[in-house]
């Protein structure tokens, strides 16, 4: 046991933040609790306002003050809870133990520094090295993320950079001081699918390399199942399903989970099989619906879901699932897959 | 499929405000109201506009009768605002003077809106030449002073207060030809102008249609802040006596005639002096709310 | 060539011009965004399009609806030349050519109520009275799956699933024949975008469509298309019913862009062989000689960098697989 406490190098333990806005309160995310493991990958999915991204930026405090804040919650690095940390003590963690990648390569980068000097920046901001040694830092840092020639393109700017090239060079930046945490936001939602494919092989050998964890947030189940190890499930604000990536994508337990499953369309299933979605919408995060938040869409809604929200459960071992009926999936009483 | 549409209702049920059934508009409005300054100046308008139907009805006196026994008295119970040289009520005279502000205001910014709209939209949806071209003619507008321009085509018309309408009108219509050429250009390529275009519609359907709905934001802010521009030009022209032309009551005519008096009737100025201030005021108060209203993320 | 043809397209050319300066503007090189393509589309069947940022792909729906003119070529639907007809007459078939746009967001006009929106054809085209306007006009609302009484509210007002039903049924307002699809579901999350691969799949029985898929996502395109075309920088690469092209792709970037898509399976993803493409797409600007794939293609031989290879069919059959390569088939 006191090994695997060990072997936690992240904890976040019932993380509320939330938005206020003229129309009301935003639960954007809305008690999520889960820990991150060392080397290992864990996906975050959920689709567009289901907080996964506010879960991120949470971690590193950019949460953006005073429309947002974080109201309650742990999240525990190294011993220490970084929401309790003051600012300075917090810049000696961002960007140096913790660092993040951001979704959009375009506009992450400064257009009016050269790409060289952006990443020696976050080489001398943490570690107070001479310019000769951060330089030299850099270059070897634009090779280790494969940028061609890194000597001549140490020089010049983001506009002359491709989108996967940029992508490159954030994470390039992203990884200079070796943090043990990588947090990827949408890494390759902006990108082509063969330079997706680039990014995302780079950011795992780069892991094997450097023995981080990262913690990839996307809509793509595909890249979940690629690679990820463990998989939490997040849905309006809240986690409702967290396993191993197998028990995720082939005994799913959350009604959610399932639909999700059941509406993605795969390269290697004839064409037109017709998909099961989900039906209707995620409900309003200032309005959220009484009892479980999923139960206006869901199929296997019975009286109790309406009552009170099911907290987030070990049903089986290290498989959690927020949801009454979880057991009857995990037995089989109710189908999975069928219709 | 009907399916969705019962858990649309449902989730309307249960979720309660999710749709509310509003417009940019009722939006802007809302937003509006919550601006304090903006309701200010709102309210000075609303309360000038007022003044100007009803000025018959609040002045005490005929703005241009003169009483020559109570020339050039100060404020007080008779004359709240005092009087001037030739015993006219300045109160009397300042009611009467929104009326040309206001007229003026109005009118020449309407016909700069005309203008700017006919220009802006050849300029920005033809593009090409005409584009080029109006666009350097309108630079040349903006590098001429305001009021430099305004004296100039004062002076080749003669004054009067209909030539005034026509030298605001054309002088402004430059900043609104180049708000609504680039309001063009950014919707000209949404898709939902090409989904019209896909359906066969015209070029005048896309504008009218299309095109004005939804660059009208802008321009209504601008009109706004203009008409404030142009109460400024109009009393600027009276004042230097190539505007409206005596007896009629006229704020920037007020301020000309009683400048020699700052001395020894410092009310003869003040008041006419203020009500420009105020009014200006009001319009650019109202022009920035509106500007947040219609955009909060533009401050 | 077969009867069955809705649309056929041969030797579609699109240039665009750079052009430079202030009043004179002198012409500062060409954009080759589409590049001397053909394809056709059989009656009822779905084409898909596929390709990366800049392959030119959505210019060719754009070509093809006349909301760009063309550079070269010829469109021939119903065995018509669409590029030769007047604008009145285009008028007649833009009835039958509807589109549907990727951004739900948009494609809608935010000043008008989903019910101006999907009014507008019968305006433009002047079709029945008001009466029969607005019954129609409810009946498409619930064709697209949404609530006819909604009628009255703003597009803001709803998600962007909603959203682009509305999209669909202003497309499906004036009973087209053939639709084009420019990523109509790649703004959408998972679950919604099932819903309108669904939504489209039924209207394509109901009202017996012909649809053009253009889309970024292989997965998406080979789950709703019958034959896919696979484009890059301008060109088309490969054409092939949508098994063979996942079965057996001839085309090394066909191959890489399969293997580049991961399938939502870890069991599968952990046995598959992943190739990954070098390099970035070049600039269309200033295109590579020869094939344009041949710098990031592992198969690429000397001849590739000096010839262009032809788009040749490779199936017993007359157009069943068709690839634009030297070494077509060859593993990598």
């Amino acid at each position: 046991m006191a090994e695997t406490e060990n072997n936690k190098i992240l904890e976040v333990k019932n993380l509320r933040t939330y938005f206020y806005t003229d129309d009301g309160v935003v639960k954007a995310v809305d008690g999520v609790s889960f820990d991150l493991k060392k080397g290992e990958t864990l996906g975050i999915v959920g689709e567009t306002g289901c907080g996964k991204s506010v879960t991120a930026l949470s971690i590193l405090r950019l949460i953006p003050e005073p429309m947002g804040k974080i109201v309650e919650g742990e999240i525990i690095f190294d011993g220490k809870d970084l929401l309790k940390l003051g600012q300075k003590e917090l810049q000696n963690f961002r960007g140096n133990r913790i660092s993040m990648i951001f979704q959009d390569p375009m506009t992450s980068l400064n257009p009016v520094y050269t790409v060289g000097n952006q990443v020696m920046e976050s080489l001398v901001v943490h570690r107070k090295l001479s310019k000769e040694e951060a330089r030299r830092g850099s270059l070897k840092l634009l090779e280790m993320v494969g940028i061609p020639e890194p000597k001549r393109r140490f020089a010049s700017y983001p506009h002359e950079f491709s989108g996967g090239m940029r992508q490159r060079v954030m994470i390039a930046m992203a990884i200079a001081n070796s943090p043990s945490v990588l947090i990827a936001d949408e890494p390759t939602t902006a990108l082509d699918v063969t330079i997706q494919a680039q990014i995302l092989e780079l950011m795992d050998e780069l892991k094997s390399k450097t023995n981080s964890s990262i913690i990839i947030i996307t809509h793509d189940l595909g890249v979940v199942a690629k690679y990820a190890n463990r998989v939490m499930v997040m849905y309006a604000g809240k986690p409702i399903e967290f396993s191993n990536v197998d028990n995720i994508f082939y005994k799913p337990m959350h009604p959610y989970t399932i639909g999700l499953m059941k509406s993605i369309t795969r390269l290697d299933e004839k064409n037109r099989k017709k998909l099961k979605p989900i039906e209707g919408l995620p409900p309003s995060l200032i309005d959220l619906p009484k009892g479980c938040i999923f139960r206006i869409r869901c199929k296997y809604a019975i009286n109790q879901c309406k009552k009170e929200y099911p907290p987030l459960v070990e049903i089986e071992k290290d498989h959690r699932v927020s949801c009454y009926r979880a057991k009857e999936f995990m037995d089989g009483i109710l189908e999975r897959f069928g219709n | 499929m009907a399916s969705i549409k019962e858990l649309e209702v449902l989730e309307e049920i249960e979720t309660g405000k999710k749709y509310s059934r509003t417009s940019l508009y009722k939006d802007a409005w809302k937003r509006l109201k919550k601006n304090k300054l903006a309701m200010l100046g709102l309210s000075i308008v609303i309360l000038l506009i007022l003044i100007a139907i009803f000025a018959p009805l609040i002045s005490p006196y005929n703005p241009i009768s003169r009483i020559k026994e109570d020339s050039s008295l100060g404020p007080g119970m008779n004359h709240l605002f005092g009087t001037d040289l030739l015993g006219r009520d300045i109160f009397s005279r300042v009611i009467y003077g929104s009326r040309i502000s206001i007229e003026v205001g109005v009118i020449a910014v309407g016909i700069s809106v005309i203008i700017g709209l006919f220009f802006g939209a050849l300029s920005g949806y033809f593009g090409g030449i005409s584009d080029a071209v109006i666009m350097r003619v309108a630079d040349i507008f903006f590098a001429f002073p305001y009021i430099l321009g305004a004296i100039a085509i004062m002076t080749i018309l003669g004054p009067g207060i209909v030539n005034i309408f026509i030298a605001i009108g054309i002088l402004g219509w430059a900043s609104i030809a180049r708000i609504f050429r680039s309001s063009i250009l950014t919707i000209k390529n949404k898709e939902y102008i090409e989904a019209a275009r896909a359906m066969g519609a015209s070029n005048n359907r896309i504008i009218i249609k299309h095109i004005f709905p939804n660059s009208f934001a802008p321009i209504i802010v601008y009109a706004t802040m203009n008409v404030g521009i142009a109460i400024i030009v109009e009393a600027a022209l009276s004042f230097l006596g190539i505007g409206v032309q005596p007896p009629t009551p006229a704020w920037g005519k007020m301020l000309a005639d009683s400048m020699a008096y700052i001395d020894t009737a410092p009310w003869m100025m003040f008041f006419p002096g203020l009500a420009i201030l105020i009014t200006v005021l009001g319009f650019v108060l109202l022009g920035d709310g509106l500007r947040d209203a219609f955009d909060p993320k533009l401050r | 060539m077969e009867n069955n043809i809705l649309l056929e397209v041969k030797n579609l050319k699109k240039y665009f011009n750079l052009r430079s300066g202030f009043l004179s503007q002198r012409f500062a090189g060409s954009v080759k965004a589409v590049d001397d393509i053909s394809f056709f589309i059989r009656r009822g069947e779905t084409f898909g399009l596929v390709g990366e940022t800049g392959c030119g792909k959505t210019t060719v729906a754009r070509v093809i609806l006349r909301l760009v003119p063309q550079t070269g070529g010829e469109a021939i639907y119903n065995k018509v030349n669409i590029f030769k007809l007047t604008s009145r007459e285009m008028l007649k078939i833009r009835r039958e050519i509807q589109v549907i746009f990727q951004d739900p967001y948009a494609s809608l006009s935010p000043r008008m109520t989903v019910g101006d929106i999907i009014n507008e054809p019968f305006e433009i085209h002047k079709i029945g009275d008001k009466r029969k306007r607005i019954k129609k006009v409810k009946e498409l609302l619930r064709v697209v799956g949404l609530n006819p009484e909604h009628i009255h509210r703003y597009p803001h007002e709803f998600s962007s699933g909603q959203r682009q039903r509305v999209g669909v049924a202003r497309a499906l307002a004036l009973t087209p024949k053939l639709l084009l699809c420019d990523e109509p579901v790649s703004a959408l999350d998972v679950s919604v975008q099932a819903q309108i691969l669904n939504l489209l799949t039924d209207l394509q029985k109901e009202f017996n469509l012909t649809y053009l898929f253009i889309a970024h996502d292989l997965s998406v395109v080979k789950h709703v298309s019958d034959r896919i075309g696979v484009m890059y920088l301008g060109k088309l690469f490969e054409v092939a019913n949508s098994e063979d092209l996942y079965k057996k792709p001839l085309h090394p970037y066909t191959m890489g862009l399969l293997s580049a898509i991961p399938i939502p399976d870890p069991e599968l993803e952990r046995k598959r062989r992943r190739i990954v493409l070098e390099g970035d797409v070049p600039s269309p600007i200033n295109p590579p000689s020869g094939c344009s794939f041949h710098q990031r293609c592992p198969n690429a031989q000397d001849i590739c960098s000096k010839e262009e290879p032809e788009l040749k069919n490779y199936s017993k059959n007359e157009n069943e697989h068709l690839a634009a390569c030297f070494f077509a088939g060859k593993p990598i």
